[in-house]
């Protein structure tokens, strides 16, 4: 007679699972997407579509190679990872760009570490880093939103600094050309303002991130020293959508606060550098996948005092 | 003769020097580029492995031991500079694309792996059956990777055009794809040995 039930803690359960969380970070996504459809057209939609379908058939291919539980193909990991590598896609890319990028980032990304939570880097980032260097031609072709006259191709407005027929308002609506997700940073803002609101993501990460870009683009920036035009540097490019929702990826980012905030400006310092000195007119994707492989140390070297210990040395903890 | 078999064929399989050893990967990240580069680098390891293991094994009984390190790299250097200089003057433009790669066999972890720990203490036999099958299973494993890098890479295979319409996947010719290549195979190969023969199977 089972009256009374005994089970180990933890006792209390929130309704924070990986599922709903991955699922609210796809829905806050979607803002962002329909922008981006408006802006440059139904290509958009189909290679959205193409990038979360190859990631999720990849996913469920693997998964069953692997002799792995088939049911964690919906919860909703692989469809954000499309989703993100999607928007990180130049509109008008030939569909089976979307396809290879799917693969590469749930076989690359992240099956070949052991599955979700076991990845070290973003898995949308390393497809979109693979496809960036296997063909550049196509990544780096933009097209202009659609009632623009020349709707051909154009380089990101980022390449073209000191052309400033962009008003912050063009970059805010997202009248300018880009990836799919990137442009309209208010539809982007008002994702992110969900996730914040959900207690999903926290600020830390993409303040310090944001924050230290700014700052160096306003020191160091092309016009002189202290003349940068840091809210250009701040809206344009992937910015805002990689510090909210792919920066702060849980798997890929440290866990204490101190950790993220270390962790966001370094991403800021390599987004700037790569951006003002770097070869590429867009350092977002670099600076994140090269922070994502220091998180260990930085996770180390952060770890929070454990209740009841005092600090003797540096680095390690004793009893009192 | 069953020995020596065994010692032939064991550079080749359980062995290999590159998906089980993990030894002479600075070569064979450079030049597994294209087919031929791949093919031009393992005919020379093994060329410079069959002598470099000749010889000392030979020699074994006259090298003091506490200066055996330099005298195998003079006797290894030898061999390296006759492959050297036949490449320069009967393939210039393979001598021309592996270029540094081909003097640095000197200082090859496979070569001298295998003077120290079997030319030294073998029979001349074994050595030359040792050489010939670690330089054939270093070749092997330099031919696989080039050509899936060739392949996908750039469309080609030893220069020859074989997809047509194909966007080659730059990322697997430029250094990163070596890492990667490497990386997939030795894991699939782990993968299909432990489920062949267990968890240590060899």
């Amino acid at each position: 007679m089972n009256k009374l039930t005994v089970s180990p803690s933890p006792h209390i359960k929130s309704s924070q699972t990986t599922k709903n969380i991955m699922w609210a970070v796809v829905w806050s996504l979607v803002p962002a997407g329909i922008a981006g459809i408006y802006i440059f057209g139904i290509s958009s939609l189909n290679i959205i579509i193409i990038s979360i379908f190859s990631c999720v058939f990849t996913e469920a291919l693997f998964l069953r190679f692997r002799g792995r539980d088939p049911k964690t193909i919906l919860d909703g990991s692989a469809v954000l990872t499309g989703l993100l590598l999607a928007y990180n896609l130049p509109p008008e890319i030939p569909f089976w760009v979307p396809v290879a990028g799917g693969a590469v980032s749930i076989i690359l990304g992240k099956q070949i570490f052991g599955g979700l939570g076991q990845n070290v880097f973003n898995p949308a980032l390393v497809g979109r880093a693979f496809l960036q260097i296997s063909w550049p031609v196509y990544m780096t072709t933009w097209t202009n939103p659609r009632w623009w006259p020349d709707a051909v191709s154009s380089a990101t407005p980022l390449a073209k600094e000191g052309s400033t027929h962009f008003t912050y308002m063009d970059i805010l609506l997202g009248n300018r050309g880009g990836c799919i997700g990137e442009v309209c940073v208010i539809a982007l803002i008002i994702g992110a303002a969900y996730l914040l609101a959900m207690k999903i993501i926290s600020l830390h990460i993409p303040l310090s991130f944001i924050g230290t870009v700014g700052i160096i683009s306003w020191v160091f920036g092309k016009d002189g020293f202290f003349k940068g035009d840091f809210i250009f540097h701040m809206l344009s490019g992937g910015l805002i959508l990689g510090a909210f929702f792919m920066a702060t990826d849980y798997v890929t980012s440290p866990l204490t606060k101190k950790g993220k905030i270390i962790f966001g400006i370094g991403c800021g310092l390599l987004t700037a550098i790569i951006r003002l000195r770097g070869g590429y007119p867009e350092g977002v994707c670099y600076s994140i996948l090269f922070m994502n492989a220091a998180v260990p140390i930085i996770d180390r070297f952060t770890k929070t005092r454990k209740y009841g210990l005092t600090k003797c040395k540096p680095g390690k903890l004793s009893a009192v | 003769m069953k020995k020596l078999l065994k010692e032939f064929f064991k550079g080749i399989g359980s062995e290999n020097p590159t998906f089980r050893l993990i030894l002479g990967l600075c070569p064979t990240l450079a030049v597994s580029t294209s087919v031929i580069n791949g093919l031009g680098m393992g005919i020379a390891a093994t060329f410079v492995l069959l002598g470099s293991n000749v010889i000392i094994s030979l020699i074994r009984r006259s090298i003091p031991d506490q200066i055996r390190i330099p005298c195998f790299i003079v006797i290894i250097a030898t061999f390296v500079t006759i492959v050297e200089l036949a490449m320069k003057a009967y393939t210039p433009e393979l001598s021309k694309a592996l270029g540094i790669f081909v003097p640095l066999i000197v200082v090859n972890c496979i070569v001298l792996g295998r003077a120290e720990a079997f030319a030294s203490r073998e029979g001349i036999s074994a050595s030359i059956m040792d050489a010939l099958g670690m330089g054939i299973g270093f070749t092997l494993a330099l031919l696989l990777i080039s050509s899936i890098r060739e392949v996908l890479g750039n469309g080609t295979l030893c220069g020859f055009l074989i997809i047509k319409g194909f966007e080659p996947v730059l990322y697997l010719v430029l250094a990163p794809g070596a890492l990667l290549v490497i990386g997939l195979l030795i894991g699939a190969i782990n993968f299909i040995s432990r489920r062949r023969y267990g968890l240590n199977g060899r």
